[in-house]
């Protein structure tokens, strides 16, 4: 239809990551991470429970800086941009937040509009047909004038998506998108991931656990581990369910724990 | 694969609009590339030559990325098209574009603006019906913790010594710094005052009747009041409020414990005892401070001083102080933890919550003093 003609013969990684490590302080809890996520993929980041797999995404959005290592989003640097390039880089990529991190102060119009206010010289009813059109997007059109604590936990996840596509992002990271959703609404948001990927070629950074959508979306799967502190598993999640060496792999991906086979591991 | 979005590039992203007038026919293409970061390109109806009978939307062979900058340009042209009776074609484009343009404009028919004020009339009805309704809230309030109260003096084991201990700290102990401060302040600065007065009379001893008196009678125990209804009233509705939001409390009610046994009454018996010490301490430190202007501007020898005042002030008159501090406590209590339940669970929930707890605290302060006044009076203390 429209083919993206690339003056570039190799094009550069929507998201790298070159040897970071990620931390609060202290000993950290991922070390010497790399990889590189390619441009329009849905690129999962997986594990259980505290393996770092949040702390990765804050430290790929610059929310918290990696000790050590260097983020790049096609190919620039992240780490190292000064202030007005930081700004740039920002409006490149979109952030769900696990609860939909909506603003409580302001209307689901309102909240889409901040970005488009900050970024945009859009007038205001553009920004407003902009906004309703995002709304309509992820099925919430007619909610303009609801405040966030007037709708559902699964309404509020949407209305968090339809912001972090204001601008229409060339990156969204997702956190957790299905966590605490019904199974249907779930299949829905993992289906507008599609939908957004194949519409718009948006890369798509999700951390998630649920089985269901890591192999019914999932290009590729990054598994971490919290006694290796990093990478023990990454490919394609059907491959790495049937063919991975690793147990803790198959294990994950395969469900195949019997309950009290072997229990919680102590931390 | 189509792109709409691009990486950021050092090259300017520029969108381009031609226009081809063939006839009466308007043919428009767009190219370029379309983001909605960046600027729109310059077209309006006014910079049209003739106005055609039709328009022709089409796209560029250079088009390279577009977003839904692209869609919105579409849309503002074509609604301008509508108004000015122009025929507007889009069959040329896309099909996956005229089903996003479609939901583009269906989406802004169906938005709906979030209109939401109401005439003056209805504004004071609802404000009026909301006084009730708050009312009718605090007075249930009141008695489930007199119902709660009741039920912990007979099932002592069931109080929380533990929270109340470290609510005595929170707002006992930790509140003595700012409670000295202003207390010694408000001593020096009534004592201040009333000495210029009194000094016109030769009457210069008699400021420490003056501070002494309202210290102990009055103003000790409500400048605490004040103090502590900002510092802890405010907390308490925060903590409760958020707890509200975590769903604490329901957790609470689902153990089968009620959240005023819980929560509530150790708070509120802390303020209840910690009050009347901190009053008795502010009246120390506003006797201090009018002791100390006396010493530096009437030259009164604090020995002087200190008798005038014992001389002046009785029992009955600490009394008064104390247990208006104590009733003050509760009050305080009261509000901060009935704003903090009824929060909403929201972020603004909460602070709207501290607020509201704060200004209340201070009402029924005020409210309770008027009627000791009256109380004090009539049993002649």
């Amino acid at each position: 239809m429209f083919a993206h003609t690339n003056p570039s013969a190799v094009e550069p990684a929507a998201v790298q990551s070159l040897g970071i490590d990620c931390g609060y302080g202290g000993e950290p809890l991922i070390k010497d991470l790399s990889f590189s996520v390619k441009r329009g993929e849905i690129f999962f980041v997986i594990g259980g429970s505290g393996c770092g797999k949040s702390t990765l995404l804050r430290h790929l959005i610059g929310l918290n800086r990696p000790t050590r290592g260097d983020v790049r989003f096609f190919g620039r640097s992240f780490l190292d941009a000064d202030a007005a390039h930081r700004r740039e880089f920002l409006k490149t990529f979109g952030v769900l937040y696990q609860g939909g991190a909506l603003w409580s102060s302001l209307t689901l119009m309102e909240n889409i509009c901040l970005p488009l206010e900050e970024y945009t010289t859009l007038n205001s009813s553009e920004r407003q047909e902009l906004a309703a059109f995002k709304l309509s997007q992820v099925g919430l059109a007619g909610y303009e004038g609801y405040f966030p604590s007037e709708i559902s936990g699964g309404m509020k996840k949407r209305a968090g998506l339809a912001r972090a596509l204001a601008l229409d992002p060339a990156i969204v990271f997702f956190d957790e998108p299905s966590a605490g959703l019904d199974p249907i609404t779930s299949r829905k948001l993992d289906e507008l991931i599609l939908q957004i990927r194949d519409l718009l070629g948006t890369t798509c950074v999700v951390v998630s656990h649920e089985l269901d959508s890591i192999f019914g979306i999932a290009d590729r799967v990054l598994m971490l581990d919290k006694q290796a502190r990093g990478q023990i598993a990454l490919g394609d999640p059907r491959a790495l369910a049937l063919g991975s060496e690793d147990p803790r792999v198959r294990e994950f991906l395969g469900r195949n724990a019997r309950p009290g086979e072997n229990g919680f591991d102590s931390v | 694969m189509p792109h709409l979005v691009s990486p950021p590039v050092a090259s300017p992203c520029e969108a381009s609009v031609r226009m081809e007038l063939t006839g009466s026919e308007m043919r428009v293409t767009l190219g370029g590339i379309w983001r909605v970061t960046a600027e729109k390109p310059d077209w309006s109806p006014a910079k049209l030559v003739a106005k055609p009978v039709g328009l022709h939307i089409v796209l560029g062979s250079d088009l390279n990325e577009w977003d839904s900058s692209l869609l919105l340009f579409i849309h503002e042209m074509r609604s301008w098209a509508e108004g000015a009776g122009v025929r507007c074609e889009l069959s040329h484009l896309p099909e996956g574009i005229q089903a996003m343009l479609l939901q583009f404009t269906q989406a802004c028919e169906k938005s709906r603006p979030s209109e939401r004020t109401e005439t003056f009339v209805a504004t004071v009805g609802l404000a009026a019906a909301d006084v009730w309704v708050k009312t009718r809230e605090i007075a249930h309030f009141l008695g489930e913790c007199v119902l709660s109260a009741g039920f912990l003096v007979k099932n002592p084991q069931k109080f929380r010594v533990r929270d109340c201990l470290e609510e005595i700290q929170q707002c006992g102990a930790m509140s003595l710094p700012i409670v000295s401060l202003i207390s010694l302040l408000v001593g020096l600065i009534m004592a201040y005052q009333s000495a210029i007065l009194m000094r016109q009379f030769g009457a210069d001893i008699y400021v420490a009747d003056a501070v002494g008196l309202v210290m102990v009678r009055e103003l000790g125990s409500m400048m605490t009041a004040f103090i502590l209804a900002g510092r802890t009233g405010a907390a308490f509705a925060a903590t409760l409020g958020n707890m509200r939001a975590n769903d604490e409390i329901d957790a609470l009610e689902t153990l089968g414990i009620r959240a005023v046994d819980f929560l509530v009454l150790p708070r509120l018996v802390a303020l209840g005892l910690m009050m009347p010490l901190l009053a008795l301490y502010a009246n120390f430190l506003g006797i201090l401070g009018g002791m100390v202007v006396s010493l530096g501007l009437l030259d009164i020898p604090p020995a002087a001083y200190w008798v005038q005042t014992m001389s002046a002030i009785d029992l009955s008159d600490v009394a008064t102080g104390v247990i208006k501090a104590g009733a003050y406590g509760v009050l305080v209590g009261l509000a901060g933890c009935h704003r903090g339940l009824q929060a909403e669970r929201s972020a603004v929930g909460v602070g709207r919550a501290a607020t509201s707890a704060v200004v209340m605290g201070l009402l029924l302060i005020i409210i309770a003093d008027a009627i000791f006044a009256v109380a004090f009076n009539v049993f002649g203390l």
